[in-house]
């Protein structure tokens, strides 16, 4: 069996594709077996909602009566810092940006309230956004200071661009020491209290596209409730990673790096999170659509959570102190099912990913499809595959040349 | 009939130092179980109770406490999700003491059962999304 993506797109415009998530392939595959689900479903659509820190916009300003050169000089949304090292009015807000004044971790845990994820949030939400910049003056830009509401719907562009989105899979994390730890995975307990994962497992974008075989850079994604696209491979993308027979990473591996318009995005779908002792990030919700090529596509897109193994990690010395080791593996299944077993003892799990708006994700991304309003893109290149030989460096520090 | 009822008392300053809760004890024979208390010399004290007794006790005894004073509301009021901002990823499930957040088993939808719910405030901050809120 094997199709084009050309041949799918014409079924989606005649509103005639098969379409079903990621969770729906599943079943469809027990009931009818790899051959026959192969040929009757077009496309699996997948879905995640997780906090993703490598996040971030651009927006163009626009230029304002005198001009003002923004570039080289500060510019504050909310009191937030923006990147300014750009041409005249071109800034960059990142996810986990916080006011000069927020008092971080000075008292700890720092409750971190407000930072550059709730500004995009605010911003695709339509909010007004005070903008506070200052330059330092040239003979074609004279102005030195502005301070102004902006509105996204009145600057030129807002372009979310995240480096690293949509992680394939994530560490466990727990606690071995004796007090209460606070990490971007949140509130850890003492002595093995609870463990936290993040991943919407079975139903997540490269979970289901193990090898990137559909997956590449120019692929038309949901993002953020509106369209997007891959850009590039994520940062940290390690698709040399420790892989199961099936193919699937059995730690964190390959990552995306996505781009769209925010304006055409929504505020349900863009959420500014507030980790407690930790700092604060932006919630980015991703779907991504698989086209079944061929009978082997959607063998990996009927994996499920018992078959998607995650590596336990002690986030109170192992993380911090870059120490290797795991305290073992336990599949999606087991954290789902509300305790896992480590170190002899039951642990209760919870996550930071959600995994019912996953599921909303890869419904909506259906609808989208099956109403014929988003075409499936061919990859103008492959994302680097095993065959790169690219790895997860640590880095070195050194002073000598 | 016994009853039981979880209640928020607000003690104005003029009474944090009285043994309000001895007389609940010895005049009107209610048993109590302190799931919260904050009380700071010079301010209003607050205490969330689990009061049992039987109904006609028990009314007398609220009655009391209104009479010297002490504004009683039922506990549920107090805690409460804000439904637009939780994303039901579940962060707060493993957090809350009493087991307030269940997960429904089939779409991992969170629940938050405010009868469980003893108001001690851990879920607020732990909430990344900051869907929790209090309003006493």
């Amino acid at each position: 069996m094997s199709r084009t993506i050309a041949e799918i797109n014409e079924k989606i415009r005649r509103g005639q594709a098969v379409v079903v998530t990621a969770e729906e392939i599943i079943d469809v595959v027990k009931q009818k077996g790899i051959t026959r689900a192969a040929q009757e479903v077009d496309v699996v659509t997948t879905g995640t909602f997780g906090p993703m820190c490598s996040s971030g916009a651009y927006l163009n300003l626009g230029h304002s009566t005198p001009r003002i050169k923004v570039g080289g000089g500060t510019a504050f949304l909310n009191d937030v810092p923006a990147y300014a090292g750009f041409a005249a009015v071109d800034i960059f807000i990142g996810a986990t940006a916080l006011p000069d004044n927020d008092p971080r971790n000075k008292i700890h845990p720092g409750d971190f309230n407000y930072g550059g994820g709730h500004v995009i949030e605010e911003l695709v939400a339509g909010k007004d956004i005070m903008l506070v910049a200052v330059g330092y003056g040239t003979d074609c830009y004279p102005r030195k200071r502005i301070e102004t509401l902006i509105n996204i719907k009145d600057i030129n562009e807002a372009t979310l661009f995240d480096i690293r989105n949509a992680y394939q899979n994530y560490n466990v994390a727990v606690n071995l020491s004796d007090k209460t730890i606070y990490t971007y995975m949140g509130v850890i307990k003492p002595h093995l209290g609870n463990a936290n994962y993040c991943s919407a497992g079975q139903l997540s974008p490269l979970l289901n596209d193990p090898y990137y075989k559909t997956t590449g850079i120019g692929t038309r994604i949901f993002l953020g409730g509106g369209i997007g696209y891959v850009a590039w491979h994520g940062t940290q993308h390690n698709p040399s990673v420790l892989r199961g027979d099936n193919g699937v990473p059995r730690r964190g591996g390959g990552t995306l790096a996505v781009i769209g318009d925010l304006k055409q995005m929504k505020p349900e779908w863009l959420r500014g999170m507030s980790f407690l002792g930790y700092g604060v990030t932006l919630m980015v919700g991703i779907g991504i659509p698989i086209p079944v090529l061929s009978e082997d596509i959607l063998r990996h897109t009927a994996v499920t959570d018992e078959e998607i193994f995650a590596p336990i990690v002690d986030y109170s010395e192992a993380y911090p102190q870059m120490k290797p080791g795991i305290l073992g593996e336990v599949s999606y299944a087991q954290l789902k099912s509300g305790k896992i077993a480590v170190q002899g003892k039951d642990v209760p799990t919870a996550s930071l990913s959600s995994y019912p708006k996953a599921v909303e994700i890869a419904q909506t991304l259906k609808n989208w499809i099956s109403k014929g309003e988003f075409l499936l893109t061919e990859a103008v290149a492959p994302l680097p595959g095993v065959e790169s030989g690219i790895t997860f460096k640590p880095l070195k520090e050194r002073r000598e040349v | 009939m016994v009853i039981s009822r979880r209640v928020v008392l607000h003690f104005p300053r003029a009474l944090v130092d009285q043994p309000v809760i001895y007389r609940l004890v010895k005049d009107y024979n209610l048993m109590f179980n302190i799931l919260k208390a904050s009380v700071t010399p010079q301010e209003e004290g607050l205490l969330v109770l689990e009061l049992s007794g039987t109904q006609e006790n028990y009314d007398k005894g609220v009655q009391y406490l209104a009479e010297v004073g002490v504004e009683t509301q039922p506990l549920s009021r107090d805690m409460y999700r804000n439904e637009e901002r939780c994303t039901h990823c579940g962060a707060c499930i493993t957090i809350c003491p009493t087991g307030a957040f269940t997960l429904e088993p089939r779409t991992r939808w969170v629940r938050f059962l405010d009868e469980k719910c003893i108001v001690c405030g851990l879920c607020i901050k732990s909430c990344p999304a900051r869907a929790m809120e209090m309003a006493i």
